[in-house]
Order: C-alpha cells, then sequence, then structure tokens
C-alpha cells in the first residue's frame, strides 16, 4: 500500500516508531498530487519543498502533511479564498488553527479549492476553475470545502480541513465518501478564518473515516483569546469516547428530514443506517422540528447580511486587487471601489453581497435581515426542545448525491436549496458530521448526518464512529482510487 | 436684513464631541495607542482588518467608557452590544466601524454649564463607545492620499447632546464645562490639536416659538473651540439670510474653512448615507452589572461645578479664585490642602493662582507634579506674613523651592535673606535713594504721593529685596514730610 | 416585487458599478430568492427575541496590554502601492 493511501491514525504509528520518516510521507502525497490532481483539481496551491518542523514538537503528529482550504490563512503562504480580489495576498500571519497544527509538528501540504469566499455547494465558483468529484470526474464535489474533501477522497491528503457555514464541510464530504465534521459554533478559534458568515463559520476536519475526525478535532479544539466567540471549556480525548457502543442511546428521526426531494437512494440507504442502530441497541425515537422548511430562507438572509459587511474590506486599497476604470465616472476613490470589486469579485459572489446589502438597508431591514434573526431563534429552539428528548439527530446530509458539473450553475436558488439537509447546524450552533452510509447505483456516495447538542461532539463521534465500524462502508471509501 | 429679522429667529444648536481614551493598547487589539509615531508603526493584522482578524474588546476601554457616560449623568444600560456601521472610505481598513447602535454605554445624560453667571443643563442623548479610523494625508502634487492606520481603534467615546444649545457662545460653554469635566476622570488627554478631542456641530435655526427644528448643516473640520464658536456663528448667520431672503435650505454637511473663516458645502457626490447597522456578531454582548456601575461611580471625582461652588462657600472664596483652581483637581487639592495649615483661604489663593502658577509655568512644570508640599508654601506664605521676608523675597524664595524642592527655612538661612526691619540699618539705604531720586522726592514733598512706590521700590532693590517695604516707607515719608 | 432601480442603489451602496447585462440578470436572480424568503412571512414572530449570537457568551474582554505590533515594513508588505511606509490610493478630495 502506498503512503498516501493511509490514514492519519496508521500514519502516526509509523511515525512515532520512526518506521517511516516525515520527507518520505511529504513526498509520497507531493508526488500523488503531481500525478493525480490534473483531472481532479482539488488543491489550488501546493508546497513542493518540505516545510520546518517546531523542534519543540511532540514525536506523534511530527510530519504529518494537511490539506487546508484557501480561506485559511496560511502566514507567508498565498491565500485567496479563490477570489481574484485577494490574488497575491499573502497573510502576515498564522491562523490560530494552523498554530495548533505547527505545534503538534504537522505541515501544511497547500491550499485546496473552494467556491469563492466559500459561496456555493459545488467548488464550481472558484476564480482557479471548478475541482471534480474523484467518485466521478463529470459530477462536482460538492462545496464549498470541495476541493479539502476531493483530496482526501483521493487520496491527494491524508487529511484536511475546511469550514463550514452552511454545510460546507458535511456536503462535499457526503458527495465524495469522507467523513466531515462541523464543530459546535465556538468549539474551534475562527481566528484565521477568512470570515463569510461570523455568527455561523467554523473550521472542522475532513477525514478517511471517524476516528480521524475525531483526533483531528482534539487538535484544532480549544479556547482561544483571539477569538470572542470561542468556548471557554476544556476540550475532551474524543478519541477516548469512540469505543462506547450505543446501547440504550436515544437517537432522534426528524421527519422534516424525508420528504419529496429527498432521492429515494438516499432515503433508502440513510433509513437503512438507521435500521442498523437500532439493531445495534440504540432506540430510534420520532421527533419534529417543525422550522425545518424556514432554515434555507433563513439561512441565506442572515449569511449574506453579515458576508455583505465582512467583504467590505476587499476595497483595493490595501492588498489584493487593485483596478481603476479606463475613463472617470464618480471621484477617483469610489471609481476604484467599484472596479476593483466589479472586476475582482465573481458572479454568485456579487449576487451575495447584493442580497445581503438589500436585506441590511434602510426600510428592508426588519422584513428581512430581523425576520431571519428572529426565525433562527425558532430554529434554535427545535433543537433545544428536541435534545431535551434524544442524546443524537440523524438525518441525511443531502437530499442527493453529486451533481453533475454545470448543472445548477444557472439557477441560484436550485443550488442554495442543495444545502437544505445541513443549514440548521450552522443557525443553531450544533456539531454535526457526515459519514458515508453507501451507494447509489451510479456508485456515488451517500452522506449520513449524526448531529448532538452544543459541546457534545463525543456523543455525535461515539454513535458516528460505533455506525462506522458496524457497516464497513470504509472498506469501500478507502479503497485506492489510483486511476483517474 | 435688518437686525429684527434676526432676532425673529433662534437658533439651535447640538454637539457631537468624539474623545480617544489614552488606554495602553488599543481597543480591539493589543498594538500600542500612541500618538505621533511613523506610518503604520503601530499596526497589527487586527487593526489593519486583514482578512480573519477579529476584534476582542479592551476591558479598560469598557470602563472608561462607562465612567465617562456616569460623569454625564446618563443612564447605563445594563446590557451593551456593539454594532456594526458599514461604509466605505480608505482610512477605514474593514469597510465598517465597530461601533454602537441601540445599545450604548449610556443614554438620557446631562453636562451641567456655567453660562454667563447662571448654570445651565445641557442634555446629553447618548454616550457610545466605538474605534477610531486612520488617517489620511493628502498629496496633491501626486494626486495621491496617503494612509497612516496607526489611529485606526484608538477607543473612542462619541458624546452626543440633544439640540439644546442655543448660541454659539452657549457651544463655547458646553465644551469648555465639558472639556474640565473629562480631564477630571483621566481618561484622555483632552488634546484638540492632538485630535483626542474633537467636535462637530449640528445647526439650524427657526422663528421664535416654532417648536419644530429647522434644515441643519452639519458643521465638519473644527479644530478649536474658537473655531466651533465662529463657524456656528457663521452658520447660523447664513441660515437667518437664507430664511429672511425666502431662499431654501438644503440639509448637507459642511466644512468650516479657518482661513476664510466661512463654512463650506462638501459637494459630495455620495447618495444619502445607509449605514446599514447590524449587530457585530464578531464581538459577544456585555453586561454591566449594578455592582459595577457603584464601584466605578464611587471612583468619580468631585465634579467640577461641584467643586467651584463648594470651594467658595468652605473657604470664603471669590468666583475668580475658585474658578482657577477648579481648572486643575490637583491644584485645587493642593490648595485645600494647604488651607488645612493656614487661613483664610483668600491668602493662600494669591500665592498659588498668582505666583506658583508663574513659577510652574515658567519651569514648564504641572500642577500634577507641584514639588513643594502644602506645609512648606503654607510655611513661606507664613514667613511673609510675619514680615521675615519680604513678599519679593518671598517669590524668590518659592522659585528656589520648585527650582531644588528646598524649605524655605534652608534657603533663607542660605542665601541670608531675614527681611531687614532695623531702622538704622535701613535709613542709609533710604538715604541714599532719595539723594539719587531728586525729582521723585520732590514729587513727593509737593503733595503727590504717587512717586512713594518708585522711591520703596528703588530702595528694595538697593536692598536685594531683603528690606521690610512697609518700614521703608515710613522711613521715606518721616524724612521727606516731617524731616 | 424589486426594481432595477433598486438593484442600482443597492449595488451603489454596496460600491459595485454594475453594467446593465447584470443588472437585469441580478434583478431576475434577486427577485427569485427574495420570493422564496418571502415564506418567512407566514411565521407570526411579534413575540420572538432576535438571536445575534447562538451561544450564550458574554462579556468577553482582553486586558489593556500592549503586545508587539507588525513592523512597517511587515505592516505595508503587502500594500499595492506605497509611499514612506504609508499605503497610497487616488487622491480623496473633501
Amino acid at each position: 500500500m502506498n503512503l498516501y493511501e493511509l490514514t492519519a491514525h496508521a500514519l502516526t504509528d509509523k511515525l512515532h516508531s520512526g518506521q517511516i520518516s516525515a520527507e518520505t510521507l511529504y513526498h509520497s502525497l507531493n508526488q500523488r498530487i503531481k500525478d493525480n490532481d490534473g483531472p481532479v483539481h482539488a488543491y489550488v496551491l501546493f508546497q513542493e519543498e518540505f516545510p520546518g518542523i517546531q523542534d519543540s514538537a511532540p514525536k506523534k503528529f511530527r510530519g504529518l502533511p494537511v490539506a487546508v482550504k484557501d480561506n485559511i490563512c496560511v502566514k507567508g503562504m498565498e491565500t485567496t479564498c479563490c477570489s481574484r480580489i485577494l490574488k497575491g495576498f499573502k497573510p502576515p500571519y498564522d491562523a490560530t488553527v494552523i498554530g495548533k497544527l505547527r505545534s503538534q509538528g504537522m505541515v501544511v501540504q497547500g491550499h485546496t479549492n473552494m467556491d469563492e469566499f466559500a459561496f456555493g455547494s459545488s467548488t464550481e465558483n472558484s476564480c482557479y476553475g471548478p475541482t471534480h468529484n474523484p467518485w466521478d470526474l463529470t459530477r462536482v464535489p460538492g462545496g464549498s470545502s470541495g476541493g479539502s474533501a476531493a483530496a482526501v477522497a483521493a487520496h491527494e491528503a491524508i487529511w484536511a480541513i475546511g469550514s463550514d457555514t452552511g454545510g460546507s464541510i458535511r456536503q462535499p464530504a457526503a458527495f465524495c465518501g469522507v467523513v466531515g465534521l462541523k464543530p459546535t459554533y465556538g468549539r474551534v478559534s475562527r481566528y484565521g478564518l477568512i470570515a463569510f458568515a461570523s455568527s455561523l463559520d467554523q473550521i472542522g476536519p475532513i477525514t478517511k473515516d471517524v476516528q480521524d475526525a475525531a483526533c483531528l478535532l482534539g487538535i484544532l479544539a480549544g479556547h482561544d483569546p483571539m477569538d470572542s466567540t470561542s468556548g471557554d471549556l476544556p476540550v475532551p480525548d474524543y478519541a477516548s469516547a469512540l469505543g462506547k457502543d450505543i446501547k440504550g442511546l436515544k437517537i432522534g428521526v426528524p421527519k422534516e428530514y424525508f420528504i419529496d426531494g429527498l432521492a429515494p437512494e438516499v432515503r433508502a440507504a440513510v433509513e437503512e443506517a438507521i435500521n442498523l442502530l437500532k439493531g445495534m441497541g440504540a432506540t430510534i425515537v420520532d421527533i419534529s422540528l417543525p422550522h425545518t422548511e424556514y432554515c434555507v430562507a433563513t439561512y441565506y438572509i442572515i449569511a449574506t447580511a453579515e458576508a455583505s459587511s465582512n467583504l467590505a474590506r476587499y476595497d483595493g486599497v490595501r492588498y489584493g486587487l487593485r483596478r481603476t476604470p479606463p475613463q472617470p465616472r464618480k471621484s477617483a476613490i469610489v471609481d476604484m471601489f467599484e472596479e476593483t470589486r466589479d472586476q475582482g469579485f465573481g458572479e454568485e459572489t456579487k449576487r451575495r453581497i447584493m442580497l445581503g446589502t438589500f436585506s441590511l438597508s434602510s426600510g428592508y431591514y426588519d422584513a428581512f435581515y430581523l425576520r431571519g434573526q428572529k426565525v433562527r431563534t425558532l430554529i434554535k429552539n427545535d433543537f433545544d426542545r428536541a435534545f431535551e428528548e434524544v442524546d443524537a439527530i440523524v438525518m441525511p446530509t443531502s437530499p442527493t448525491t453529486a451533481f453533475k458539473i454545470g448543472e445548477k450553475t444557472n439557477d441560484p436558488l436550485a443550488m442554495y436549496l442543495s444545502d437544505i439537509y445541513t443549514i440548521f447546524a450552522n443557525l443553531s450552533g450544533v456539531p454535526a458530521i457526515s459519514l458515508p452510509c453507501g451507494f447509489s447505483k451510479e456508485g456515488l456516495p451517500i452522506g449520513l448526518q449524526v448531529c448532538a447538542k452544543a459541546f457534545d461532539e463525543e456523543m455525535m463521534l461515539r454513535i458516528a464512529y460505533q455506525y462506522e465500524q458496524k457497516a464497513g462502508w470504509y472498506k469501500e471509501t478507502l479503497k485506492p482510487r489510483t486511476k483517474l | 436684513m435688518t437686525s429684527a429679522t434676526q432676532q425673529s429667529y433662534e437658533t439651535v444648536i447640538g454637539l457631537e464631541v468624539h474623545l480617544q481614551f489614552n488606554t495602553e493598547s488599543k481597543i480591539f487589539c493589543g498594538c500600542a495607542n500612541q500618538f505621533g509615531h511613523p506610518p503604520n508603526t503601530n499596526t497589527c493584522p487586527v487593526c489593519l482588518g486583514l482578512p480573519g482578524t477579529l476584534p476582542v474588546l479592551n476591558k479598560t476601554a469598557l470602563d472608561y467608557a462607562i465612567k465617562v457616560a456616569l460623569a454625564l449623568h446618563c443612564q447605563i444600560n445594563s446590557h451593551i452590544k456593539f454594532d456594526r456601521k458599514n461604509y466605505y472610505y480608505p482610512d477605514l481598513p474593514k469597510g465598517y466601524q465597530i461601533s454602537q447602535y441601540d445599545y450604548p454605554i449610556g443614554h438620557n445624560g446631562y453636562v451641567e454649564i456655567l453660562s454667563g453667571d447662571h448654570l445651565q443643563k445641557i442634555r446629553v442623548h447618548r454616550a457610545h463607545l466605538e474605534e477610531d479610523a486612520g488617517k489620511l494625508i493628502h498629496d496633491a502634487k501626486n494626486k495621491v492620499s496617503l494612509v497612516d492606520y496607526n489611529r485606526t481603534g484608538t477607543p473612542l467615546m462619541e458624546i452626543v447632546t440633544e439640540p439644546d444649545i442655543r448660541s454659539a457662545q452657549e457651544a463655547y460653554d458646553y465644551l469648555t464645562a465639558l472639556k474640565l469635566l473629562l480631564q477630571y476622570l483621566n481618561v484622555s488627554d483632552c488634546d484638540m490639536e492632538k485630535g483626542s478631542l474633537r467636535c462637530d456641530a449640528n445647526v439650524s435655526v427657526r422663528p421664535l416659538g416654532e417648536t419644530r427644528l429647522g434644515t441643519k448643516s452639519e458643521i465638519k473640520n473644527l479644530n478649536s473651540f474658537r473655531a466651533v464658536k465662529a463657524a456656528l456663528d457663521y452658520e447660523a448667520n447664513r441660515h437667518r439670510t437664507l430664511l429672511s431672503a425666502g431662499q431654501p435650505l438644503v440639509q448637507e454637511t459642511r466644512l468650516w474653512d479657518e482661513h476664510e473663516e466661512v463654512t463650506q458645502s462638501m459637494r459630495s457626490k455620495e447618495q444619502a448615507h445607509d449605514y446599514r447597522y447590524f449587530p457585530e456578531p464578531d464581538l459577544v454582548p456585555f453586561t454591566v452589572s449594578d455592582k459595577n456601575i457603584e464601584l466605578i461611580r464611587e471612583s468619580l471625582p468631585e465634579e467640577p461645578l461641584k467643586k467651584f461652588e463648594r470651594l467658595q462657600a468652605a473657604y470664603d472664596l471669590a468666583a475668580y479664585d475658585a474658578g482657577i483652581l477648579i481648572q486643575n483637581p490637583e491644584l485645587a487639592d493642593f490648595f485645600e490642602a494647604c488651607a488645612k495649615q493656614l487661613s483664610p483661604g483668600k491668602k493662600i489663593c494669591n500665592w498659588i493662582n498668582g505666583p506658583l502658577l508663574q513659577e510652574l509655568n515658567t519651569q514648564k512644570k504641572t500642577a500634577a507634579g507641584i514639588p513643594v508640599s502644602p506645609e512648606q508654601f503654607t510655611d513661606l506664605i507664613r514667613k511673609v506674613e510675619e514680615g521675615a521676608v519680604s513678599h519679593l523675597v518671598g517669590k524668590d524664595i518659592l522659585k528656589k523651592m520648585i527650582q531644588t524642592g528646598q524649605t524655605a527655612q534652608a534657603i533663607i538661612e542660605h542665601d541670608g535673606l531675614t527681611q531687614v526691619s532695623d531702622n538704622a540699618a535701613l535709613e542709609a539705604y533710604v538715604n541714599q535713594v532719595i539723594t539719587e531720586n531728586s525729582t521723585a522726592a520732590q514729587e513727593i514733598q509737593n503733595g503727590k504721593m504717587q512717586a512713594l512706590g518708585f522711591l520703596i521700590g528703588q530702595t528694595m532693590k538697593l536692598t536685594q529685596g531683603k528690606a521690610n517695604p512697609k518700614i521703608v516707607g515710613d522711613l521715606i515719608k518721616r524724612r521727606l514730610l516731617h524731616g | 416585487m424589486i426594481t432595477k432601480n433598486t438593484i442600482q442603489t443597492i449595488a451603489s451602496l454596496a460600491r459595485m458599478n454594475l453594467p446593465d447585462a447584470e443588472l437585469t440578470a441580478l434583478t431576475h436572480d434577486l427577485e427569485a430568492i427574495l420570493n422564496y424568503i418571502a415564506k418567512l412571512e407566514k411565521l407570526d414572530t411579534s413575540a420572538v427575541t432576535p438571536t445575534s449570537h447562538v451561544l450564550p457568551l458574554q462579556n468577553v474582554f482582553r486586558e489593556d496590554r500592549v503586545v508587539p505590533s507588525l513592523t512597517q515594513a511587515e505592516a505595508v508588505q503587502m500594500a499595492i502601492t506605497q509611499k514612506d511606509g504609508a499605503f497610497t490610493v487616488p487622491q480623496v478630495i473633501e
């Protein structure tokens, strides 16, 4: 077996015992990327040279490479959110999570492709061009962390980190047959994550299996004094939670997630997974999350409003792109602002900035932004109530398997609706994980989503791990896929 | 335009004051909060607004803001939050300013001012905390503007009055009173030249008796209190003239041109502002407990105006003297410590507001570090009173005391400055002075007593101030009038 | 419900100067999205408190301590244009 095909937990043993060297592993992956990434296009930048490692770092993870989504700042490494407007921007600082990886001795393999500023569900909105799904190159890998998910699925990364604002880790994980985890809001520092929607964004792991997700989450999590919204709670040993069985646990199944529009194959796979959980001793409870149908609308108000403000800093003054129009229009400075933004932002980015600006603007605020925040309360209350009754909730990650490249690019609303099953976790702040639960007839992976109450990632990981081991889909998903 | 028309209008003014706090670090990051450094040397990824960075509130900035709001008699909101004010400007690196919209630190306060000789309350609508923006320097020759973000993130408090002010003079009085009040709190340099205190003014006029507000102008670029007064006078007049002539006014922002002494429209092509305020998601809400409010309230110094009244009453001081003392709380404290040693207060005041302040000023020292203890200071006054040294020599001694920190007694002994009151010794000096100034002596003999002071002065000079001027005067009169 | 005029105003607020074709397309897209969002009107939210923060965190501070800044060279290393340690932009006329 090639080194790049291994999970992180398999590799840590070899690194620790000195059986393999960090350089060997790094170059093995680099070679894999060179050979394989052409048709996949998971990476937008990768470091050929083996980077230095902190001397103080413990041996366990020394030299283990991580693929990093292009919206997480790495000191001195071009970080662009896959937007023209940030071309050439090299942050003079590391995101907190990058510091945490470095202190463990891990190295950044490169930046992975994404929808511009994480605006999308297919990784087609990238200024570098789309990423292709390693399971079927004519299909999207999901998004917005499509590059990270595709890199892990294509064995071009041992593991990766992404960001999830409305499903951007979980949906691509489901489409690519890997594990993607969105932590509780506040569990992982956002410092250094280039903001999309500040009240929804979270960084999380995308890995080959649940054990790796637990391990990487443990490294990423923890209080950060640089992030006011970071929870000041101790980080549990997630790996030790995995071994416990799930007998007697109450698992909720929300009826609102099994409706028209859910692809029959996905429904069948998820229902089969629920049956398996039942067979493993869990009690399955039918629950209702009555405000589910309002999630997408609420999300697109709140997320775009925050985004319109977060993206105001891209004005051509300090870094990235600057453009001036050939003919003066207003004042020199306003012309520069406008021309820079006209040329620097892609179509979807403009659409979202417009929607967000609209819902905050005078005369529309109450009917849009404020109402969105109120409905957010109702959605959150649904989950608070549900978790009084159950230990975890399971549902599909996405209503469909990976769709064709170009299939939804001309219908923004249809694209937005592909996030219909993942948005709740960002609006209510709870953690959620997606893991493989089968394949469609066409051989495309299907994702099962497990979520637990805020800061109870242990519960979620325990159920996910127990299911994963029992169901055994990892034997399929981890298979070497050499021919791409 | 006749003066009758003038009088039939009322001026309505509201002021917005921005106050920079003198915290060690900036409001949302650890950069030094300092003035006068080379461009972009007090900046970091956070205050440069680099992608991915996040703000964390400086606790001291919030405490200062509560302190100011309490001193303005504001009601303090128990729940405070921050909001984003969205607008584009090159000095605003995030494209929004973190400010406060619907839950400011304080609201419904007032500032008491002494306008003429009557006390008056100017109501404070709200006081909120925000971050300052950077600075633009315009380089017209090269057609560029230079952007320096050192000032970005300086903690800034905005204090907005109700439209309670009725004249430019009253605006000036309000600003004077507010500045003094703020100086007492020690939270800011309050230096308009450095921009740590800034003022924008809203002004409109309306026919007397009208209760609705007229069309207002917002005036910016006011760099001194005097400029505020001049600009408001100018602008109110401009409004009156236009209204009297039946011409329309437009609501607009105008800049004060200090050289031409006129306001000028910004003529900006900007459309009406829509700041799209919404709650800052990167900062959590803050609660201010009653206990915390009480703790800060207890730490507040006595208000200047209260001190003004108390000093007059307790020490029988003239308003003028008390007025000088309260300009500086340390000076007033020094006075009160002295008054424990010696009375009446008026006597001490004469020494503080005269020689002491003069000397501190000459030696470029501040009242904050008067190097003379109240005991030593009153001891000197006593020595002059008792005639041990003359008033003139007393002033010299004070100068040396401030320079060296020595006691009056030590200086007197060292320099041999004991006042000469011995008639025999003084008579020789008096005789010499009369001989050398015969014209003046003649005048006195002719009954023109104005010349007496001159001859006393000459004698003092001759004795290097050591003579007792009262005895000298007696001796001169005796020689010339009765001799 | 939404006119091209409104869209133009919004674009200008967001500092974009979009060509006519883009404005038309955006008007169409936003109309569809806003129609979808209108489903929220079905809910009575009059008595609901808005959620700005999903975590019940409050009073998160830093102490008033100075930490080293970037050097001037580091601060302007990403500058598009600069002069004497300052970022430069086309002249802002006040």
